[in-house]
């Protein structure tokens, strides 16, 4: 089985973030206070840090990136061209994670001028950075900092000004703890902040200065040097933050802790940014709770700290990264869920701040706590946000709703802000307004009065037998003065020339002058005009009985004949490209007949008419339509790549078929086709980002458009439409006017480039597995939380709180949730202080809450939710039909109690709940519970009975560790361990017992899998890997064939297990851990394929190839692309898709090189990429 | 060092355990073996944050937290190491909290 991998939605995990002056941000809030991601580039490895820096002098920032790859690379954003550019690449070490191969920490000097790079462990290393003559970047070879047996925290670099760069780390030496075994040693051991000094001059890196530092410590940030602070760091530590520098004495400050945190957690700030302003300068830290403290320093003249105070300034989701932007917002990127855009309403600068240096107050028992209330937002506004999947915690897909594709269910988030999100291919939409009109239209346009306005003046809206003119200003309302007839139904409506209307109907064409004028054309004889092809300085129109008549423009604005042709049958469409920028006309026009045919006619005065190049089609065509596409990511204009003109056709058929056109001959070549769907497309010019682009209409709208380079076709989120025109207003500069039914629907395109839309139904805690319910189509989700308090006891927490603020105490002993009324009073609808945004308040560690939900997908509705009790927490769920069949369908749930990971795994009781669906499957009631030794991870129903996979003790201790699923199919079982991958087994009815047949050789551990035939299986393991397994046929055959099933081998007890092996038949590294798998197709008639999700939150899918030509071609495209696919394991049999998607980014020579080798042109490549992803989605 | 010690297999293999850490030896007993692949699984889970992300699921903490708790583990990833003589073997245990996901 050979594979093709391909991402369809990437990952929407930030891993790390930094903003600067890369002449613009990768994320760029736009003027509407949207985020857009500029530019994203696949990498194919992991990165692990980033910092941005500046030369002295310079405006542009560079970014600097550490990855597994054992290399510093330095990039630079290239604006004309939108991507980066590789600046330097040094090679330093081994690639892959590794312990001391530098890459996990990156520090710069504020000033640009150094760079070090540092491992978790021993190394580090200092490159310095410096310009030539011609003001490029260079860098030095690496100086060597290391130092044996010492563990690395965290690495910033210091702000000294100009004198030799500094950088500063925390480091803990561990060469003496492994050696005492009275365990004196690894008590004492302290953690140290270092700093190292670059000596410019001789070229030299020395340890300068090393301290003893709170044995919390996790993290450093810069202090402002120079001449605008007093320089030196701040050490975050667990409680604490503490400003140190050499030469002066600690200044520390504890973080304040909210009242209801349980005594034993500690606070650790997660993420910080910096704010600098000339003056003035502070830090937002954000502790591991969600909340943000304002950190602002005392200091005479930029010498001595006298003070440090820390302020509560806000309470946002917990990040991976914040970013300070200097246009006063601040981008959080979020650990779960999505990532938000800020806008800072204030600096918090009260004089009230909760803790501070001078206030210390040290005991016995240590420093004395400070406390704080969260509140709402106080000094943040959030403006936007980017959608996350982070992380999917499972999946199915599935076509629920009946429509045309399959939807997509995940479950998504965790804690508080878990959901279900349902997916659906295809771009989501915003209906900006909807209007009845008297009767059915059956077409619209929109048209401008001049051709310098900036939006539309009129709507034109064509009925069978009349036609309606509506003004667009303020409101939209129907006029009369238009000059349009309005007796007669409307062909086509435009603008010619300059600033005259045309409106073409049946009998002839009417052209309004901009003074009032009116000129008419009428059809000779009893003809009647059937179709219209026009730009703005040309008309074709089509009369019945297949005669074309030629219009141009002249010099003075006249609407003038030019050519008569007359065409073997009746014209199905026609088009004309438009005028080309700088030229007088368009040199094409594209004809479909009713014969199965297009023809490309010569518009030019030499051969007018002339018929170009012919093209035979399936099925008679309904609508044209030229597009130039700028295909290129050579810059915004498209200057590298010369644009090309596509002729789209739909047809009859329903499919959509595109062409290239040859700008000088007319030939057509390099013809591409796809089903779009029932009804014929009709095809439709719009704008998308001031560029061209195509709407079809089909059984349901798409959108042809360019993203990133590339041209993409995608679905529309919508309902079927009849009609379409893009449409332009103040209130919305690009959307679209669309007629279907009776009515008239404005609406916009949103997220561009995305291939999912989706819908959001909020859940309770994290969501770990869910079931669908045949027949009634709901979903049963079970959702666990460890350390949180029940609903019921939140509620409970709340009134003692108001109890409790009534008498104005804050710390009192109550350890429950008093956020959810914080500021809010009486004004419980609005709930400012949500749990999505605070959190839900920590319990101790061994408290699970857990409920198990029934939703209807369709309306969004949970038609019941039950609430676990006593501790109890659900992990498994299926649906389960026993033989007796006496209560129909049930639903069962393995669940634990009281469990406990730290220090040893234990629990007190793991339960199997057998459930009862009541109220047409709306509720459910307990029928049965089963008490069983281990935490049931997996049920599954196996001929009338039910299996369950409890701790490695099923049955009877055939398997290793744990089991984490389980699967069957006819009279096999495949079971996968958490640890030792997958067993297949075998159950005799008669002796009422399992064996196990065959199993893995490869210790995996098992995060998911799907069974995939009678003798494979699909799984992933923690480390990002897929594979498949499958049972070599002649194993399988005399399994099959052997009466006793291969019982009598299997009781020998030969091979450490297992009589027989699987065979690992394909291997491929995600480099993300995958939770869930599953053999579905997302598009109707396409073939099926291996979707998976993953922690990321991205989707992917794995397509079977059909045809060893396909597999050779794609292994030759992807040549020699290796390493990072196989960091665990070699990989096996599975072309990279996203590298092959990578071609059309390259430069045209490149790429011409390339399908040279290949013996085809690029075109035959990017169709062929094209087509399979097409397959796929 | 003399030109005919770069030759000799000792100081070849001292040299690669001065430079790699964790490059075995004849001596090597099991705990320092132990600890050695739990200071590797740790910085190999603090490099990969999909990783840090499924740990921090199945405990219900964040991923920062979970990257500090990491680090903190490869002070003594193993427990304390047995006496000089007796050299006992102490087990590396594997995280049980994965198993939840």
């Amino acid at each position: 089985m050979y594979l093709y991998s391909l991402t369809l939605q990437r990952a929407t995990g930030v891993v790390c973030a930094v903003n600067g002056s890369f002449t613009l941000e990768l994320l760029r809030p736009d003027e509407a206070g949207r985020i857009q991601i500029l530019h994203s580039v696949e990498v194919f490895g992991a990165i692990r840090s980033l910092a941005q820096f500046r030369l002295t002098g310079s405006q542009k920032d560079y970014l600097v990136v550490g990855s597994d790859s054992g290399r510093l690379v330095i990039l630079e954003y290239n604006v004309a061209a939108a991507r980066f550019d590789k600046v330097h690449q040094e090679t330093f070490g081994k690639s892959g994670c590794r312990r001391i191969v530098p890459g996990e920490y990156l520090a710069v000097d504020p000033k640009g001028r150094a760079v070090m790079v540092a491992a978790c462990e021993k190394q580090k290393l200092v490159y310095v950075l410096n310009r030539d003559a011609a003001a490029r970047l260079t860098i030095s070879s690496p100086l060597e900092a290391h130092k044996s047996h010492v563990i690395c925290y965290s690495v910033t670099g210091i702000d000294c000004g100009f004198d030799n760069p500094i950088f500063a780390a925390v480091e803990l030496d561990y060469s003496e703890a492994d050696l005492d075994p009275t365990g004196q040693a690894a008590a004492d051991a302290q953690k140290h902040l270092t700093f190292y000094e670059l000596d410019l001059g001789l070229n030299h890196v020395s340890r300068k200065w090393s301290e003893p530092v709170d044995n919390g410590a996790n993290l450093l940030v810069t202090v402002p040097g120079g001449g605008d602070g007093p320089g030196g760091v701040l050490v975050c530590a667990e409680n604490f933050v503490i400003y140190k520098n050499q030469g002066h004495p600690d200044v520390r400050a504890v973080i304040p802790r909210r009242d209801d945190l349980p005594a034993e957690r500690g606070v650790l700030v997660v993420s910080a940014a910096t704010h600098r302003q000339k003056s003035l300068f502070f830090f937002l830290l954000q502790t591991e709770y969600g909340d943000i403290f304002k950190v602002t320093l005392d200091h005479e003249g930029g010498e001595r700290v006298k003070e440090l105070k820390i302020k509560y300034f806000d309470t946002i989701p917990v990040t991976s990264a914040m970013c300070v932007l200097r246009t006063g917002f601040l981008f959080a990127a979020s650990e779960f869920g999505n990532h938000a855009l800020y806008q800072f309403q204030s600096i918090g600068d009260g004089p009230d701040v909760e803790a501070s240096s001078t206030t210390l107050m040290e005991t016995e028992e240590g420093f004395q706590p400070v406390f704080f209330q969260p509140r709402p937002l106080k000094n943040l506004l959030r403006i936007d946000q980017v959608e996350s999947l982070m992380p999917i915690m499972d999946m199915k897909v599935t076509n629920l709703f009946e429509e045309e594709t399959p939807q997509v269910f995940t479950l998504c988030g965790r804690g508080p802000r878990s959901s279900l999100r349902i997916l659906r291919p295809g771009l989501a939409i915003s209906e900006m307004a909807v209007s009845q009109l008297p009767g059915t239209p059956s077409a619209v346009w929109t048209v401008k009065k001049n051709v310098n306005d900036e939006f539309d003046a009129y709507i034109v809206v064509s009925f069978t037998n009349a036609t309606l003119v509506l003004s667009i200003g303020e409101t939209v309302e129907e006029v009369s003065d238009s000059g349009f007839l309005d007796t007669t139904p409307s062909l086509a409506v435009s603008l010619l020339g300059e600033d005259s209307l045309m409106q073409v109907h049946p009998n002839g064409i009417r052209h309004i002058r901009e003074d009032g004028r009116i000129n008419e054309w009428k059809t000779p004889g009893k003809k009647t005009i059937v179709k219209v092809g026009s730009n703005r300085q040309q008309v074709v129109i089509a009369l019945s009985g297949g005669e074309l008549i030629y219009f141009e423009m002249d010099i003075t604005g006249q609407l003038m004949e030019v050519e008569k042709h007359e065409m073997p049958g009746d014209v199905a469409c026609l088009d004309i490209a438009p005028v080309p920028e700088g030229r007088q006309r368009s040199r094409f026009l594209a004809v479909g007949s009713y014969d199965n045919t297009i023809r490309i006619l010569s518009l030019d005065p030499d051969d007018c008419m002339q018929i170009l190049s012919v093209q035979s089609v399936s099925s008679p065509p309904e609508s044209l339509l030229l597009l130039e596409v700028k295909a290129s990511t050579g810059g915004e204009d498209g200057a590298d790549h010369p644009a090309s003109v596509f002729l789209n056709a739909g047809l009859q058929n329903g499919v959509l078929f595109r062409t290239v056109v040859d700008m000088v001959t007319g030939q057509l070549s390099d013809t591409r086709s796809r089903f779009l769907g029932l009804k014929p497309p009709k095809l439709f010019s719009a704008m998308v980002r001031g560029r061209q682009a195509m709407l079809c209409l089909s059984s349901r709208p798409w959108l042809g458009y360019i993203h990133q380079g590339r041209f993409l076709l995608t679905p529309l989120s919508y309902e079927t439409l009849e009609y379409a025109s893009s449409f332009s207003s103040d209130q919305c500069a690009e959307g679209v006017v669309a007629v279907a039914g009776e009515a008239l629907r404005v609406f916009t395109i949103e997220r561009l480039g995305e291939t999912f839309n989706e819908t959001v139904i909020p859940l309770r805690y994290t969501p770990r597995k869910f079931v669908l319910v045949p027949k009634k189509k709901h979903l049963v989700i079970i959702e666990s939380d460890q350390g949180a308090f029940t609903a019921q006891e939140r509620e409970e927490n709340k009134k003692v709180f108001f109890e409790a603020t009534g008498i104005g105490e804050n710390g009192t002993a109550n350890n429950g949730d008093q956020m959810e009324n914080g500021g809010g009073d009486n004004d419980e609808e609005k709930d400012p202080l949500s749990d999505e945004q605070y959190g839900y308040p920590k319990a101790v560690s061994d408290k699970w809450v857990s409920c198990i939900r029934v939703l209807d997908p369709r309306t969004g509705e949970t038609t019941s939710i039950l609430e676990l009790q006593d501790n109890e927490a659900a992990f498994s769920v299926c649906t389960v039909n026993f033989h007796d069949k006496e209560h129909g369908t049930l639903l069962a749930v393995g669940t634990a109690k009281g469990l406990q990971f730290l220090p040893r795994k234990s629990l007190i009781g793991g339960f199997i709940h057998i459930y009862r669906f009541i109220d047409d499957g709306k509720g459910l009631e307990l029928l049965h519970k089963t008490q069983v030794d281990g935490v049931p991870l997996a049920l599954c129903q196996f001929q009338g009975r039910l299996l369950a996979g409890i701790g490695p003790e099923c049955e009877n201790k055939l398997f290793p560790n744990t089991i984490m699923s389980i699967h069957t199919y006819r009279d096999r079982i495949y079971v996968g361990d958490i640890q030792e991958s997958f067993h297949y087994c075998k159950y005799r009815r008669d002796e009422n017992q399992l064996y196990v047949f065959a199993d893995d050789s490869v210790p995996r551990w098992l995060t998911a899998a799907h069974h995939i035939d009678f003798d494979t299986v699909a799984g992933a393991d923690k480390f990002g890997n897929i594979f498949f397994a499958r049972l070599p046929q002649d194993v399988s055959d005399e399994i099959e064939e052997d009466p006793t099933g291969g019982k009598i081998k299997w009781e020998q007890g030969k091979l450490n297990g297992a009589p027989n092996k699987v065979e690992e038949i394909v291997q491929f590294h995600i480099g993300d851990v995958v939770t869930c798998l599953q053999k579905a197709s997302l598009i109707p008639g396409g073939g099926e394929c291996l979707i998976y999700g993953t922690v990321m939150g991205s989707l992917g899918a794995m397509l079977p190839f059909t045809s060893r030509e396909d597999v050779d071609f794609f292994s030759h495209l992807e040549m020699d692309h290796m390493a990072y696919r196989s960091a665990y394991f070699p990989v096996k049999d599975v072309i990279d898709g996203d590298l092959c998607e990578q071609f059309p980014s390259l430069t045209p020579d490149l790429q011409r090189k390339i399908a040279d080798e290949l013996d085809r042109t690029p075109g035959e490549i990017l169709k062929k990429l094209e087509d399979i992803r097409n397959k796929i989605i | 060092m003399q030109a005919s010690d770069r030759f000799n297999i000792n100081s070849q293999l001292e040299h690669l355990q001065a430079k790699y850490v964790g490059t075995g030896h004849a001596d090597l007993n099991r705990f320092e073996w132990a600890v050695n692949i739990q200071r590797d699984s740790y910085a190999s889970y603090i490099g990969h944050y999909p990783i840090l992300g499924y740990f921090a699921l199945a405990e219900n903490e964040s991923i920062g937290r979970e990257r500090y708790n990491f680090m903190q583990k490869m002070l003594l990833p193993c427990g304390l190491p047995p006496e000089r003589k007796r050299i006992e073997e102490d087990k590396a245990r594997p995280e049980a909290s994965h198993e939840l996901l």
